[in-house]
């Protein structure tokens, strides 16, 4: 699992820092709303969320190419909004790959070299390396065209690496390739961030690729991010209920704080009384949003092993192999999804049947009403 | 993959066909098809464009008139080689066989015809054939003595020798005319007398000017076309209309229009005066020159270099650009070294269309030319109207513009490629 490279103390252990950034295009609307956030050397940063959340404008900010309206962007502590993008040294892979369809592989890989006037053989030597590291030697006299996209998405990411940038920029870089593909170059990105102690902010919509890469997420939505944190603590411990939404599969049950207790909560759902941890919660008499994972939850129960015990309608069972889905009615939500193992022993439920649902108060997370 | 293919190009069909010949059968129904849709097209371009240019081609070099009006001579000549006889003179037989053919052409009423083809050629013969024709019937053979003793000019070598180049079907005559070229009296060819020169002077100018303009056009579309592609669709439309609203008008009017703007008491020289950058005395030449020809020319052929360049540009991903800024490049390094090179087929194909455009263009130079701005089209309309035409010298004027122009584009073609053009 890997672990969160948060770096306490002194502001000079972070390589990028955002402070109050907004950004508005039209004067009229913020697709930036007020954004700090600091990258520590090393580490492998995923802005994550919706489109039309704000996390490639950042990304923009951050290269160069947008203009932050409001706020600064450091990066070594220097100011880098009066940089720029040519001069800011940041490497990037953009989403469609960006390679120059007149060169080939070689004077792509080259072009930063070049452009940096370096010696010809010390390009050649840095281009050969950086072709041996996306394990494409062979390739370097071909044009992008001829490359399969798998292979044209290792070129983008090598042009990025080639010149030693400190900061490697990549916007949604997978988008285009299909689902085994997309996997294998999550890894091989990964793998690449760990060899070369590589900085890496990544912008994706993509939940799973999210999950498997980065050291911390940043979920956007509506210009904010809205938790900022591991992914384990993202998916087990969402701070709101976008969050939860977000970030894997997720029930969720509308009802009102009947009373606090300490970290817990009682929360009414139309008269059932449920126990939750209360997270985020308005207070007493307030709405709240209840988060329930669906793998958290059990079926049929032995009495008084879970706090809480509701009975639902069984609507539907999708059998996926490994596990099994099924659709239940409980508590008016009939979209509520819970996955069994497909272990020897697990029951076997018939659609229509009402059945007892339990769960644990910690793995019911008390959010905002949202 | 090719390899796969090449050991497949074997494969039989069950029945033991050949795959490619089963293929070939069954898409013949579709082809003939797409086949019989064309044929009106197809038809009409035959007639009205792919017939008239053989015509031309033809018309240009065929050679009628003496064949047609000195038949025997014509085949008698044929085998007289100046380095074999004495004096260098043809033998008997060709002395009888022309005699022959004054008879002839005196009752035919032909020979004055011939005499004037001739003489064109071989000035002070005219007056050689007509009047000996007249006594021709009188003569006794041999007829070499005879014919020399009417007339000593029947011994000059330079007659004979023009009968005997123009004696075949096809001449190169015409040819050497719009190139200005002639032959000697010895038959070489040479420069054509100074103040004969005319063709080649304006052929160059064709030439220059077309380059000049395409130059020009390139030069003023490129940045159109770059605000075109990079516009928002509703700004990029109202420019394009405006890119467009030329091809709307017609070209006389739009010719008209310059005159009255460049015209020595036109818009440009008045507004001038006005506003006393120059005064009346040095009013500005705009019109009736090489200057008038290339603006409204550069204006009108614009268009053509403007839409296959934005066509190109609006096709390239804006990300290129970024990739090479972030990468460390300098916006312009960037620019010259991603981005140009990638509009090149666009250019290529604007560069093709505007100069061939150019260099046949007739309008306008007409218009706004004058004397010293006129093309080779202009004289190619003068040979063929009016009382100094002379159709044949039009039809090869012609036909070396349309090879000069296809030659242009095998040129072209070698060095940027035409399929890799993008044309919009």
């Amino acid at each position: 699992m890997t672990t969160p490279t948060t770096v306490h103390g002194d502001k000079t252990d972070y390589l990028v820092r955002f402070e109050n950034v907004q950004k508005s295009y039209d004067g009229d609307t913020l697709v930036v709303k007020n954004l700090n956030l600091n990258v520590a050397k090393g580490e492998f940063v995923t802005m994550l969320g919706p489109s039309g959340s704000g996390k490639t404008t950042c990304l923009m900010m951050l290269a160069g190419f947008e203009p932050a309206t409001n706020g600064e962007i450091y990066l070594k502590d220097r100011p880098i909004n009066d940089v720029p993008p040519h001069k800011r040294g940041i490497g990037m892979v953009f989403q469609n790959y960006a390679l120059f369809p007149h060169m080939t592989v070689a004077e792509n890989l080259g072009f930063p070299l070049e452009t940096r006037k370096m010696a010809k053989s010390e390009v050649k030597e840095k281009v050969q390396r950086a072709l041996d590291m996306v394990e494409l030697s062979q390739f370097g006299g071909r044009r992008p065209a001829q490359l399969s996209g798998g292979q044209q998405q290792r070129v983008a990411v090598a042009r990025a690496l080639v010149f030693d940038p400190e900061l490697v920029l990549m916007d949604e870089p997978l988008g285009a390739l299909d689902k085994n593909l997309r996997e294998q170059m999550q890894y091989e990105i990964k793998h690449l961030h760990e060899k070369l102690g590589l900085t890496v902010v990544y912008v994706t919509h993509d939940q799973t690729e999210a999950l498997t890469m980065s050291n911390r997420i940043a979920v956007f939505d509506d210009g904010i991010i809205q938790q900022l944190a591991s992914p384990e603590d993202l998916y087990e411990k969402p701070d709101n209920a976008f969050v939860a939404g977000f970030i894997g599969e997720n029930n969720t049950l509308k009802g009102v704080v009947e009373s606090v207790e300490g970290d817990n909560c009682t929360v009414d759902i139309d008269g059932t009384k449920v126990q939750a941890l209360a997270v985020n919660i308005a207070g007493q008499g307030k709405p709240t949003t209840l988060s329930l994972r669906p793998e958290r939850l059990y079926i049929r129960p032995e009495a008084g092993k879970c706090p809480n015990i509701v009975s639902g309608k069984v609507l539907e069972q999708i059998y996926l192999g490994d596990h099994i889905r099924i659709r239940f009615d409980l508590l008016g939500n009939d979209e509520f999804i819970v996955k069994v193992k497909n272990a020897p022993g697990s029951d076997h439920l018939t659609v229509g049947e009402m059945v007892d649902l339990g769960w644990e108060t910690e793995d019911c997370r008390a959010l905002d009403a949202s | 993959m090719t390899t796969a293919s090449n050991t497949q190009s074997t494969l039989v069909t069950k029945e033991g066909k050949s795959l490619k010949e089963a293929i070939t059968q069954a898409n013949k129904a579709a082809r003939n098809r797409a086949l019989l849709l064309v044929m009106p097209l197809l038809i009409f371009l035959i007639l009205t464009f792919v017939m008239p240019i053989i015509y031309m081609l033809i018309q240009a070099a065929s050679n009628e008139e003496i064949p047609n009006y000195l038949p025997n001579t014509v085949e008698a000549i044929a085998s007289w080689d100046e380095s074999q006889s004495a004096n260098g003179l043809p033998d008997e037989a060709v002395y009888a066989a022309m005699h022959k053919d004054l008879v002839a052409g005196r009752e035919n009423r032909t020979i004055g015809k011939a005499a004037g083809v001739i003489n064109r050629s071989v000035p002070g013969t005219r007056g050689q054939l007509i009047k000996s024709a007249k006594k021709a019937k009188k003569m006794e053979p041999p007829f070499k003595e005879a014919l020399i003793a009417d007339n000593p000019k029947w011994a000059e070598l330079p007659f004979w020798r023009f009968i005997q180049r123009e004696s075949g079907a096809f001449t190169i005559n015409y040819f050497l005319k719009a190139v200005d070229r002639a032959y000697d009296k010895e038959g070489n060819i040479v420069q054509a007398k100074e103040s004969n020169r005319v063709y080649l002077k304006i052929f160059l100018r064709t030439i220059i000017m077309s380059i000049l303009i395409t130059g020009m056009c390139v030069l003023l579309a490129y940045p159109v076309a770059y605000l075109l592609s990079i516009s928002s669709v509703k700004k990029a439309n109202l420019l394009m209309i405006l890119v467009l609203l030329p091809f709307w008008t017609s070209l006389l009017v739009r010719t008209s229009a310059w005159m009255v703007l460049l015209g020595q008491q036109g818009v440009i020289n008045e507004t001038l005066i006005a506003i006393g950058l120059i005064d009346d005395s040095s009013r500005l030449s705009l019109i009736y020159n090489a200057t008038g020809t290339f603006i409204a020319m550069v204006h009108i052929l614009l268009p053509f270099m403007i839409l296959p360049l934005y066509s190109v540009m609006k096709t390239i991903n804006p990300s290129y650009l970024r990739a090479a800024t972030s990468m460390g490049s300098h916006p312009f390094r960037a620019w010259w070294k991603v981005y140009f090179p990638l509009t090149l087929p666009g250019m290529a194909a604007g560069v093709i269309l505007v100069f061939i455009l150019a260099i046949g263009y007739y309008i306008t130079p007409a218009l706004l030319g004058g004397a010293e701005g006129i093309f080779i089209s202009n004289l190619i309309a003068d040979n063929m109207k009016g009382t100094t035409a002379n159709f044949k010298i039009a039809m090869a004027l012609a036909s070396i513009l349309l090879i000069g122009v296809l030659l242009l584009y095998w040129v072209f073609n070698k060095l940027v490629g035409v399929d890799r053009l993008k044309f919009g």
